[in-house]
This record gives C-alpha cells, structure tokens and sequence, in this order.
C-alpha cells in the first residue's frame, strides 16, 4: 500500500524516510488551528455582500453550472435516475438556453442508467463508492464498488473517508484508503483519462474545525482532487464556515506544492441565496481560479429548481412559483 | 476584469430627510442661536454639503446649560428610577425602530461604509439605550452607593464632548448612562458629523423626554470650550484626542468638576507563532481597517513574532486585495471615505514620515474616487519601535508592523508608549492568554479578537488614553456621587 | 309611533347591537408553546371572588399527566433559552411587557373579577404587574456583573465565577394575587435562562391564562413558559417529586387547600431540588405583598455558580 503515488509524494512533502502515522499526525497536529468564532464570524462577514443584477445573474447561471445533481435514496429506480439526467440537460423546458449542469451524483449500481440516458450530453457521471454514506467496510468491499463504478463509467468518485479511523488518530489507514482508492481511478476508468476524485470528509461527524482542516489536508496530501463536505445523509451537513476551512486548504495547499484540488459543498444548500453565498466566499477566500466548475461544485437537488426560479425573475421582472419548475 | 463582479449594490438615501438647515436643541425644541454662526457639513466621499448647522455662542452655551439644570432640578430630578428607565426603554425601541434611517444618516455625514453603520454603529447605540434603561432603577444594587442600600446620587448637569468616528454611537455611551443615573445632559457633537445627533434630538421628541434633559448644541473647538468651562456643568466627559483632552484635565483643575476622558491610542496588535493564523489576519485587518482606521483603539502596530513574519504579512497583503475602498452608501464596500480634509492630510503627512524615516510602505491596489477624501490600506514593515509611525496615533487605515522574538519582548514593545487604551493578543495557547493580559497596560485587551464592543463591557484606557471607564457596571461610577473625596 | 319607539321595538341592526352576545373565551393549559385542554378532560369552575361569585368561566383540571408534558418541554426548550445572550433574553421579556401594555384593559377585568378589586384598583395593579416585569427584564444583563466576579486566588491562577441557570424550574404561584404575585414568581425564573412550569392560583387563574395568551404571542420561546391551571394539592406533588425538575418554588403553598409545604420540601430532596420555601415564620406560609419592590434573592433562588480556573503564564 505505501507504495502508491500519493505516499512517495507524501514521504518526500513531509521531509520523511517512511510514511507513518507518527509522522502524519506531527504534520497534521502542526497545521494552526482554528478559532471557531473567528472563522464563523469570517463567514457571517462574507455573508453581507449583496449581489444584484448582472452580477446575480452571472452567479445563477455558474452556479447551475457547478451544480452535481443528486439522487442517493434507497428507493431510486431506473425511471427516477433518467428523469434525474433529463433534467440535468435541460433544466427548464421553458428557456433552451439554461445552461446545463455539471454532473449527475448517484449510487453506483445506477451509472449505466444514467450513461445511457447522458449519451448526448458532457454532463459528468459522479458515483458514490467506498460503503457510502458509512464508510463502514473493508477496504476489499469499497475498492470493488469503486472499480465497479468506474468500469460502469463513472467519470467521478465521490468516495467517504472513515470517520472512525480519522477520529481514533488512525491517519495513515486514511491516507492509505484514499490512495488506493485514487489509484484505482488513474487506471480503471473507461473515459480515456483519469476518473477524477472526490474524497467526502463527513464534516458533521468531525465536530471541529481543526478537524475539518486536518481531514482536509490528509485528503489533498493522499491525492483528492476535490474535498467534499458532507454525505447529506448526516446534520449538519455543509456550513458556510465549514466550507471556508476547505478554501482556505486549497488556497494554502496549492501555495505549498502548485496543485489546485477542488471544493464541494454538499447537502442543506437549498436556495439561490445560499448558493451566492458561497460564490462569494470562494471568490473572497479562494480565488477566482475557483470559480470553475472544475474546481468547485454544489451537491444539491433542491436548489436546481430556487435558481431557476430565481433565473426567471431575472427574466420577466415578476416572482415566479413552483407551477413554473419541474419536479423531476 | 474580474469574474465576478460584484455590481453597485446602492442602500437608497430616501429613507432619511435632512433638512436644509439646524438650529440646536435645547429645552426639548429645536431654536435659534442667539449669538452663534453658522457652518456647513458635507459628505465627505463627495464633498457634496448635505445641511447647515449651527456653531453655538457662549449665550447658547449658557441657555442649553440652564435648560439641562431646570430639568435637572424639576421632573427629571423628582423622576423615580422606574419611570427614567421606561423613557429610555423608548429611545431604544425607536432608535431600532429608525435604524436604517440612521445608518444612512451616519454614512451619508460620516462616510463609513453603510454595512459598519448599519451592523455596528446603530444595533450597538440601541443596545446601549436597553442596557442602561435596566440600570435606571437598580442603582442601590451596582455596588456604586458604598454600602447603603440607597440608590446613589446623580452629580447634576454633565457636559459631553463627542468625536466624529462614531457618532451616534459616541452619543449613546455618554447619554444612556448620564441618564440611566438621573443626570441631565448638554452635548456636542463633532463639528463634521452633527447630523444623527440632531436626528436624535427628534427621538427625544418622540419619546415624550422632558424639556431639558437632553440639549444638542452644535458648534467646533470654542463651543466645546464654552461648555467644558461653564460653572454650571457638575461633570464633563470627553471623547477624542490626547491633546484636547489634556486641555480639558488643566481647564478643570481647581474646580469640583469631575471629567472622564477617552482619549487617543496606539495598540499592539500580538501575533505569535501559534496563532490560529487565518482568522488572526481578518483580526488585523479588523483591527486597523474597520472604519477606516477612525478608532482609537485600533490595532495600529502589528507585533509580529519574528519567525511567522514574512508568512502573516504575505497573507495580509493578500488578504487586503480583497477589500473593497468606495463609495460608503454601497453595500459592498469595505473601506469608505476619510472623514474630512483635514484629517485625510494628516494621514498623508504621517505616511510620508513612514517613508522618510525608512520603513517599506506597501497600498492595496484600488481605484480611489475623484472627488471625496480616500486613503488606501496602507501597510508599512520594517518599522522601528523608534519610529515616528510606531509612536504617534494616524488615526487612518495605515498599520506599522514590528516584529519580536519573545512573550516578554512583545509586552514590552507594546507598552513601550504614552498610550494604553487596548491590545490584541494571538495565540491558541489559554495561558499566554491570560499572561499576557496581566502584563499588558491597556484598559481593553482583546483575545484572539479584536475590536468588539457591548454595552455591558467597560472601555476606556490607561496612561495618556484617559481615565474613567464607559460601559458595564463600572461606566456607572462616572455619572453619580461617590464617598469621600471626588 | 316615532321613529325612536320604532327604533325600539324592532328587530333592526340598531336593536340588535344593544343585545350583543359576547363571544366568550376559553380558557385551557399553556404548554409547549401550545394550547392544549387537559389530558384528562377535566375542567372546573371559576367564579369571580366573593360569597356569591358569578360564574365566570370553566378552566382546565390540570392533571399530573400535563404536568409530565410541562416538565419535558420545558427541558427541551431549556438548553437554547439559556444559551440565548442575556441581551436578547431582555429584549424578549421587554416585549412581553409591550404586549401586556396593549392588553390592560382586559387584564384588569380579569383581576378586578378574580380578586373582589375596584376598577381604579384592578388597573393600579395591573400598572405594577407590567412595571415589575420590566423590572425583571432589565436584570437579564446584569446578573452576571453583580452576582459572578473575578477572584483573586493565591497562585498564578486566572479564576472566575460566573451564575448560571438552574435548568427547569416548577413554580405554585401565589393563591391571591393572580396577576401581580403571578408575574413576581415567574419573570425571576426564566431571565437568568431557566424555564418554568408554573402551577396558576387554583381559584383564580385566569389572568394567568390571559398572560399565556400574551406570552404565546410575544417572542418568547415555546416551552419556555408552561401555565397549568387546576387543584394545586393535586398536581403539586407531582412537580415536587419529579426527578427533572432542577429547582421549586413553593410560594403558592400559602392558602392552599389540603397543602402542606413541609411535605413538599421532604419530597423534593429526592434529587436535592432548590427549593424556595414560601414566606412566612415557622411553618406557617403566608403570601408576601407583592407591591414591594424585589431584591435579587427570587433571581439567586434559581442559579447555581460555575468557578474555573486556569494558569496564567508564557
């Protein structure tokens, strides 16, 4: 295992011969910490900007861009997952030129569903692998979903580091999992380059931030080409706070080695005004290189529909409603 | 072009009705001087005027003074603490009720960005109004009265003097508790920024306030003058610089006026090495830039430790590209106007000191305005504790920034200063926290934060910052009658 | 005839509004934040104070079960309240007294009715039933100045002391004074952060359901308030003993029927409530006068004090 990509990278990033948990945990316990009410009150700050008119406009039409729309129930069935891709081609049947979204984000035994209902389209094919959302299996069980996904046709991973294994101090199992599991996306995806990966920290079950930037650089360090929030399936999922830890993890990491990782909120976004919000903070805090579908999503279902809503009333001048907006 | 542009995000001016001109309040209406002048004030990010005030005569002066002592002497005076309290209760209320009609107000005459009027300055005066309005009739309980049981006595007619860097603000911590302790009170505001006092004048109207408990009177230094040197003032409180404030301490020297003072400041901001570093940057940046550094307890040196250094300030230029200098009524904006000419050439007097004396200055990028008074954020390293800029007070958005190698190395630069009205300290470690707070000579010392207020926290500073302390249980003490000697 | 006579004698609108039926209220228990009748489908008579009162209304017979409900929202609403700033608690109880203002007409009625009082009377004590709650109110940020403080121990120790809310507390409010004595019971609990479920005068509670009306109203949290109305020697015991509640006050065991304080206290020391023993001498139980103006010791009743410590050094 400590012979993957990422732990060469890493043993020589740390300055070590060999990669061990003590030397993870002096790295990550060495990082500065965070003070909670500062970081809230940074958040809150940011939260004052108000974004009108051409500017909203512009961030209505990135946002649906950034948008991984998301089905993850029990219950999906093929019916729900096209009905799921259509919409993500063609978000309002009434106005062609809503631009389209970034992904599709389901359970891995639907990605040949949606490769076949997405055939015609760019629009990425994000699996959830690893024993999402527990992350409670052996690795043996979450390398298989992952491969099976990816020989589906998955172009993305959005896999679940172990919780209990990060908040016991187990870091190198962490590391390790996640290397593995990036390596089977450099090599087993059917798309010609790499399946891009996406490594669900679990915030709400972190509780800290010092936490939250911990996890977020063990990820980067085992090679996530995106750190992504939450699972949805756990409360709270993604917070505003939250979510300006992992931008300022992936400002700072690419100031240390020149790599750009990627940031996805995911879970309890609901409206367009929450969406600006977090624009806003990744333009403030990350950087405009950021503000890319590439760089950053929303894992989101609801919200599709409050920003075409919102598009709307950029529109015609006058409120929309729910009549206006499809369901499915 | 950036991509996201952030467009103009104006707060309307329709909401707040400025009258062409003002005449001063005193005996609960607004009146003409009888011996004064007249000046204008403008908005200072356009240099548009926006009314005409009075300057007050000493006639004036006298007639505010003998209006506050027949109120003093009449209703107020006879007033239980229950029933002084509910009238303050009701300035609060309606200053929450007005608040975006005084935030525009604030800005338009000020020209601090609508956000800090509109989230700071007013929530923070109505806050003051509440708390104080609770004290009104529990007095005998504030440890104040030596022992007695008994509610302690108010002094009588108290003369304040207030800045231009928050207005009302300034307005609420000097009435709310003059009030709250029976006093009655004669004002002035500062002569570039009369127009929410004036404004809440009409709250008092509002209210139903009894004639001559509150007096507005406009005017600049002699007016001041006039009313810190009348012989019917009981008590005078003063906001604003070290200079004048000395003034005041040799003007009442002799007499039984008793003076609280709040004066100038020049306060290390301490980063460590362990500090949690991203928010101890927006605390920097809060520190010395929040309102365009017009505040005396700004965090104006930055005592770095020496080997985090070139890494904080790498991050604080960085972070200052983010903030937005412009016009104070849009809502976007971070940094507004310099408050007057003559302020604004202060500034860059002692900026041309910086760089004369050695130290590398550094501006953030930004398109200032053409008419209007602006500075950009400004940030000079390699300052020395023997420097001009690390000694006198800007009192604009410029930060000096020394470093120091050790805990008692930094509190010795911090204190190193005439000044002692507040620090910052950085660093996750709870012990050097409270180490360093003993050690610190400052009357507010902020802990990995920087620039919070409350009514229920007492502000004021030590050494040449003043004495007396605003705020909490003990800004009571100044208002009423004590034991023995003062 | 004359238009007048006609006027009379006719079932016209002019006649009619002469012989308007008032819509009458109903008066049920205040729990949760909701109104609900009691669980046992009780409910009692309430007439007005004097030999021959008149019939006023029937109030809920809260039973031992309401009780139970009271106590679990009151815990439940209990860690927010007390985490809320004292500043916004303020505001809160500020804003109940506004409310109170704006009903006192229909306070006084109510009080006038409940306890035998002239017009001039009734309104004079619904005057200082709002001014005593402001009272309370302004005491939310204050408490902690004059009640906690730094403390100067011998080491190099940072050592604070700092009030804090004792958690639920149960009340039996004063049997004669429904308003006034209602509100001097209740405002002390709940400023500092405790909640409350407060057991009304068993024959005169309803202007204590009219204050729930204000208070279900007013900004006040749901389970922050909870108001039972029925037979005090019924259901106190049940408050008395119930191992969740953290702090009683027994100032409505004066004048109660078939009550015995001393019983109540002994129960309550199953998990060592605080216990606010009614007014008095020995083991009598008298109620206090209520138009004096408190001191700090119904606010002190209900706090506990939490001391930390630590280090000072580089």
């Amino acid at each position: 295992m400590s012979s993957t990509t990422a732990a060469v990278n890493a043993r020589e990033l740390l300055g070590v011969g060999a990669l061990t948990n003590a030397s993870l945990t002096r790295w990550l316990h060495g990082l500065p910490g965070v003070d909670h009410v500062g970081a809230d009150g940074r958040a809150a700050g940011l939260t004052t900007r108000s974004i009108k008119t051409t500017s909203k406009a512009w961030a209505i039409n990135t946002a649906i861009t950034m948008i991984d729309l998301t089905t993850l129930e029990g219950a999906d069935t093929e019916p729900k997952v096209r009905s799921l891709c259509a919409k993500a081609m063609a978000p309002d049947p009434g106005d062609p030129a809503t631009p389209q979204v970034a992904a599709v984000c389901i359970y891995a035994d639907m990605v040949p569903v949606a490769v076949d209902a997405l055939k015609s389209s760019n629009i990425h094919i994000a699996a959830v692998t690893s024993a999402f959302p527990s992350g409670r299996a052996t690795m043996a069980v979450k390398l298989t979903d992952t491969r099976d996904a990816l020989r589906a046709g998955a172009h993305e991973i959005d896999m679940v580091i172990d919780r209990g294994a990060f908040l016991s101090g187990r870091y190198l199992q962490v590391f390790n999992e996640i290397a593995a599991i990036k390596q089977a996306c450099a090599h087993e995806g059917t798309h010609g380059a790499a399946a891009h990966l996406k490594v669900i920290l679990e915030t709400g079950e972190l509780a800290t931030y010092d936490n939250v930037r911990r996890a977020s650089w063990l990820a980067m360090l085992a090679g996530a080409d995106f750190i992504k929030t939450s699972t949805g399936k756990v409360s709270p999922a993604a917070t505003l706070p939250v979510t300006l830890i992992m931008l300022e993890a992936v400002r700072d990491w690419r100031g240390l080695t020149g790599a750009q990782v990627g940031v996805k909120p995911a879970g309890g976004i609901r409206t367009t005004k929450d969406a600006m919000k977090y624009l806003v903070m990744v333009n403030e805090v990350a950087g405009e290189d950021w503000l890319d579908p590439a760089r950053f999503r929303f894992g989101a279902s609801g919200l599709l529909n409050d920003l075409l809503l919102q598009r709307q009333k950029l529109a015609t001048g006058h409120y929309s409603g729910a009549d206006y907006v499809t369901i499915d | 072009m950036a991509k996201f542009e952030y467009a103009p995000a104006p707060e309307s001016r329709a909401i707040v009705t400025i009258r062409p001109s003002y005449g001063l309040f005193i005996g609960g209406e607004f009146v003409q001087s009888t011996d004064g002048s007249r000046f204008k004030t403008i908005n200072p990010s356009s240099e548009e005027v926006l009314a005409e005030v009075t300057e007050a005569g000493e006639a004036d002066v006298d007639a505010a003074v003998r209006a506050a002592r027949k109120a003093f002497d009449g209703p107020w005076g006879r007033l239980l603490g229950a029933e002084r309290g509910k009238y303050l209760f009701r300035i609060a209320r309606i200053l929450a009720e007005r608040a975006r009609e005084f935030a525009v107000l604030e800005t338009l005459d000020n020209g601090k960005p609508i956000k800090e009027s509109r989230d700071v300055d007013i929530p923070l005066a109505a806050a003051h109004f509440f708390y104080h309005a609770g004290w009104a009739d529990k007095l005998e309980h504030a440890g104040l009265s030596g022992g007695s049981g008994q509610p302690p006595k108010p002094l009588g007619v108290v003369g304040q003097i207030i800045p231009w860097n928050f207005p009302l603000l300034m307005l609420s911590w000097k009435i709310a508790p003059a009030l709250a302790t029976g006093n009655t009170v004669v004002l002035k505001p500062a002569e570039t920024t009369p127009l929410s006092a004036l404004l809440f004048a009409e709250v008092c109207q509002q209210a139903d306030l009894p004639a001559g408990v509150v007096n507005i009177i406009t005017g600049a230094g002699e007016t001041g003058r006039h009313l810190i040197e009348h012989p019917g003032v009981d008590k005078v409180a003063f906001t604003g610089s070290t200079q004048v404030g000395k003034a005041i301490a040799r003007s009442i020297a002799g007499t039984r006026k008793r003076a609280t003072l709040e004066l100038g400041g020049k306060a290390a901001n301490i980063v460590f090495d362990d500090a949690p570093i991203d928010e101890a940057v927006e605390g920097i940046v809060n520190g010395i830039f929040f309102n365009q550094g017009h505040v005396c307890c700004a965090g104006s040196r930055l005592l770095v430790q020496e080997n985090v250094a070139a890494d904080v300030i790498m991050r604080l230029k960085r972070r200052l590209q983010t903030l937005r200098v412009g016009d104070p009524l849009d809502k976007n904006t971070d940094v507004g106007a310099i408050n007057s000419a003559a302020q604004l050439a202060r500034i860059r007097e002692l900026t041309q000191v910086g760089e004369s004396e050695g130290a590398t200055r550094w501006s953030a990028p930004c398109t200032l305005p053409e008419r209007g008074f602006w500075f950009a954020p400004t940030i000079f390293t390699e300052v020395s504790q023997s420097h001009r800029i690390a000694q006198e007070e800007i009192f604009g958005p410029v930060l000096s920034v020394l470093t120091f190698r050790t805990p008692q190395e930094a509190v010795a630069k911090a204190n190193n200063t005439p000044f002692g009205l507040s620090a910052g300290i950085w660093t996750e470690k709870g012990s050097r926290i409270l180490w360093m707070a003993d050690h610190l000579r400052a009357g507010v010392v902020w802990a990995n934060t920087f620039n919070r207020f409350d009514p229920t926290s007492p502000f004021g500073g030590y050494k040449e910052s003043g004495y007396g302390r605003e705020g909490g249980r003990h800004g009571l003490q100044a208002y009423v009658m004590t034991g023995a000697t003062r | 005839m004359s238009p007048a006579a006609t006027r009379r004698n006719s079932s016209e609108p002019n006649a009619a509004a002469d012989q308007r039926i008032e819509v009458r209220k109903t008066y049920k228990l205040y729990i949760g934040g909701a109104f609900p009748r009691s669980e046992s489908g009780r409910t009692y008579e309430v007439r007005a104070a004097g030999p021959a009162g008149r019939f006023l209304a029937n109030a809920a017979m809260g039973s031992r079960k309401d009780a139970r409900d009271a106590v679990v929202a009151a815990r439940g609403a209990f860690g927010k309240w007390a985490a809320t700033t004292a500043y916004n608690r303020g505001q809160v109880l500020y804003r109940v007294a506004e409310l109170m203002e704006g009903r006192r007409a229909q306070f006084a009625t109510e009080v006038a009715a409940a306890e035998g009082l002239t017009p001039a009377r009734a309104d004079r004590v619904v005057s200082q039933a709002i001014d005593r709650w402001v009272w309370y109110a302004g005491w939310s940020d204050k408490i902690a100045q004059i009640l906690g403080g730094l403390n100067p121990v011998a080491g190099p120790y940072f050592n604070i002391s700092a009030p804090e809310p004792t958690g639920v507390v149960a009340a039996l409010a004063p049997q004669h004074s429904s308003l006034l004595g209602l509100v001097s019971v209740l405002a002390p609990i709940i400023v500092s952060g405790n909640t409350a479920v407060v057991l009304t005068s068993q024959e005169r509670p309803l202007p204590a359901v009219t204050l729930s009306e204000v208070l279900a109203t007013s900004d006040i949290p749901a389970g922050v308030i909870n108001l039972i109305t029925g037979r005090t020697a019924e259901v106190a015991p049940w408050l008395a003993t119930h191992q969740d509640v953290n702090a009683i006050d027994l100032t409505g065991a004066a004048n109660a029927d078939n009550l015995s304080w001393a019983e109540l206290e002994r129960a309550s020391a199953e998990n060592l409530k605080r216990v606010l023993r009614p007014a008095g001498d020995g083991p009598g139980a008298v109620e206090p006068d209520w138009s004096r103006t408190p001191d700090l010791t119904r606010i002190k009743a209900y706090l506990e004090t939490k001391t930390v410590w630590h280090p000072k050094g580089h």
